[in-house]
């Protein structure tokens, strides 16, 4: 069962490593820690008219993390908060409710219900997202 | 006492084998252990028959409690060797314990008094002293050899006059290594101060003697010994435990109790506030009268030949690095590894998918990790009802894991 886990879609999502690097001067960044596995996401943007206009990851993860931080990398340019807002709770529904949403902001959260089964692996796929919502976060501050 | 040791009868013992409809690796006994049936038995019964609060009421149940709970002290007296069950204060884990000692010692020492840790400890062993530092406490760390060893030659410099306790693993939740106890006493002694060990990972593995190891304080849990989760144990020598305070405060541990104080029952009473994990101590003592019954000579070379298979076969896989000891140092039967650039979690729900239970993450040992220079790593971690089949399907499963992840 967990085999279907590592389709290769998503081997290959986490290999392609979408936004992976660090930005010289970030509007705003965040840094987060999975205290089960001592996995560490840093994100950092920047940011015009409230829509993030590039995006750098530095993910140090197990498999489902940096292909969720690729995700984020291919999807994030050009979207607003509440964007991010809308894909993250699509994520989160996917992993926790019985039925996945009717329409997914961003097509290859899909790949990520087989992750369903496993809560302890839920945290994995949603750190890319919550880091990046801390940087969201930490821009405003800084604006 | 039975002689020999089979393997394939011990699990008779343990129900969790018999409740599984698909054979089950269960490799993650570090972590915790599959319960005895004896302790199945003797909490349903005691729960069935003589469920009541200990030490306050006069009617039978309290009463047939009140012994029950008082005859599991003196099981686990036995079982560990203390002088004394009033040695024996149940606590609500090896985390606990060493919360308490480290409160209430912490409480009497003065700013500049030091206490020394390994960097080799689990965080149950270091952020109790870690905290004590808000109050002028010196934390001093034991440095590690390569292999994740204590550097014990280190203990002589590292141990200053004003030492008041060493508090160290007795066998690493990592690497498996024994501590050379008789080392840290000696140490330790030079200037007077005290050690804790921190048992957790020891007890699985037999009766222990804490009076031939030396120490003043031990720690464990009862779901690290085949017993329910819930409980552990602090035992202490005594003359140290009645000179110390208490760090709960409520029923059952005081001796008078004025508007505005109070003075304290005696040890263990005096740390045993509130109601305490009366049917969980049941299930404990049970357990460790079935253990105090086995072969443990015969236990020891089952799994020490088990060990030896499991590391040859974890160091027969290409990109397989293993964390620990490999020379002949004394070790627990456990191995914590890498597997190429393969991360831990990855790996772990691959082998779950093959039936193969194992840890993987930082095993709450975050400065060991970064000693080896890891984040993560995976735990196979081995207990009297395993054999040479569930070593097989750990390699096995390390094998197809490679292909999945590759």
């Amino acid at each position: 069962m967990s085999d279907a886990l590592y389709q290769q879609a998503i081997k290959n999502l986490a290999r392609a490593a979408h936004g992976a690097g660090r930005l010289e001067i970030p509007d705003g960044s965040a840094l987060r820690d999975n205290p089960l596995c001592g996995d560490r996401v840093r994100m950092e943007i920047t940011r015009h008219d409230g829509m993030i206009s590039t995006l750098g990851h530095d993910t140090r993860g197990c498999l489902l993390c940096r292909a969720s931080a690729s995700l984020i990398g291919r999807h994030a340019i050009g979207q607003d908060q509440a964007g991010i807002q809308a894909a993250q709770q699509a994520l989160e529904q996917l992993l926790t409710q019985p039925d996945p949403p009717a329409a997914l902001p961003w097509p290859e959260l899909a790949l990520f219900v087989p992750a369903h089964p496993f809560p302890s692996r839920h945290g994995c796929v949603l750190l890319p997202f919550q880091t990046l919502l801390a940087a969201l976060k930490d821009s405003d501050d800084n604006a | 006492m039975k002689t020999g040791f089979d393997p394939r009868m011990v699990r008779q013992d343990f129900p969790f084998f018999s409740s599984r409809e698909q054979p089950y690796h269960y490799l993650d006994n570090a972590a915790t252990a599959q319960m005895h049936a004896a302790a199945f038995e003797a909490m349903h019964r005691h729960d069935l028959e003589n469920r009541a609060n200990v030490m306050r009421g006069n009617h039978r149940l309290a009463e047939r409690a009140t012994t029950a709970y008082e005859s599991a002290r003196q099981v686990v007296a036995r079982f560990i060797n203390a002088a004394h069950a009033s040695e024996i204060v149940f606590t609500g884990g090896t985390t606990a314990a060493i919360n308490l000692v480290a409160a209430s010692l912490g409480s009497q020492w003065k700013p500049g008094d030091e206490v020394v840790v390994s960097q080799a400890e689990h965080h149950s062993n270091l952020l109790p002293w870690q905290a004590l530092q808000a109050r002028g406490i010196v934390l001093r760390v034991l440095p590690l050899q390569v292999d994740g060893c204590l550097e014990t030659e280190a203990l002589a410099t590292l141990i200053g006059p004003r030492c008041k306790l060493v508090a160290v693993t007795h066998a690493s939740n990592v690497t498996g290594a024994v501590t050379d106890v008789a080392a840290v006493v000696a140490a330790a002694r030079q200037v007077g101060a005290w050690v804790l060990l921190d048992g957790a990972q020891r007890v699985q593995h037999g009766p222990l003697d804490v009076q031939a190891l030396g120490c003043d304080f031990y720690a464990f849990s009862g779901h690290k010994c085949f017993g329910p989760s819930g409980i552990g144990v602090l035992w202490g020598q005594a003359a140290w435990l009645d000179r110390m305070p208490p760090f709960l405060r409520g029923g059952g541990m005081v001796g008078r109790v004025e508007p505005d104080q109070a003075d304290w029952a005696p040890a263990p009473r005096r740390f045993e506030a509130g109601t305490p994990p009366i049917t969980q101590a049941v299930g404990l003592a049970a357990v460790l009268e079935a253990l105090m019954q086995w072969d443990w000579d015969a236990v020891h070379a089952h799994e020490a030949a088990l060990q030896q298979l499991l590391l040859q076969g974890l160091q027969a896989l290409p990109g397989l690095r293993l964390l620990g000891p490999v020379d002949g140092t004394a070790r627990l039967p456990l191995a914590s590894f890498s597997l190429a650039e393969l991360h831990p979690h990855d790996l772990c729900q691959v082998l779950d998918g093959q039936g193969v239970a194992v840890r993987g993450g930082h095993h709450c040992a975050q400065p060991l990790m970064a000693h080896f220079g890891v984040e993560a790593s995976v735990r196979a971690s081995l207990a009297c009802y395993n054999d040479r089949s569930d070593v097989d399907a750990l390699l096995a499963g390390l094998v197809h894991a490679r292909e999945v992840l590759a």
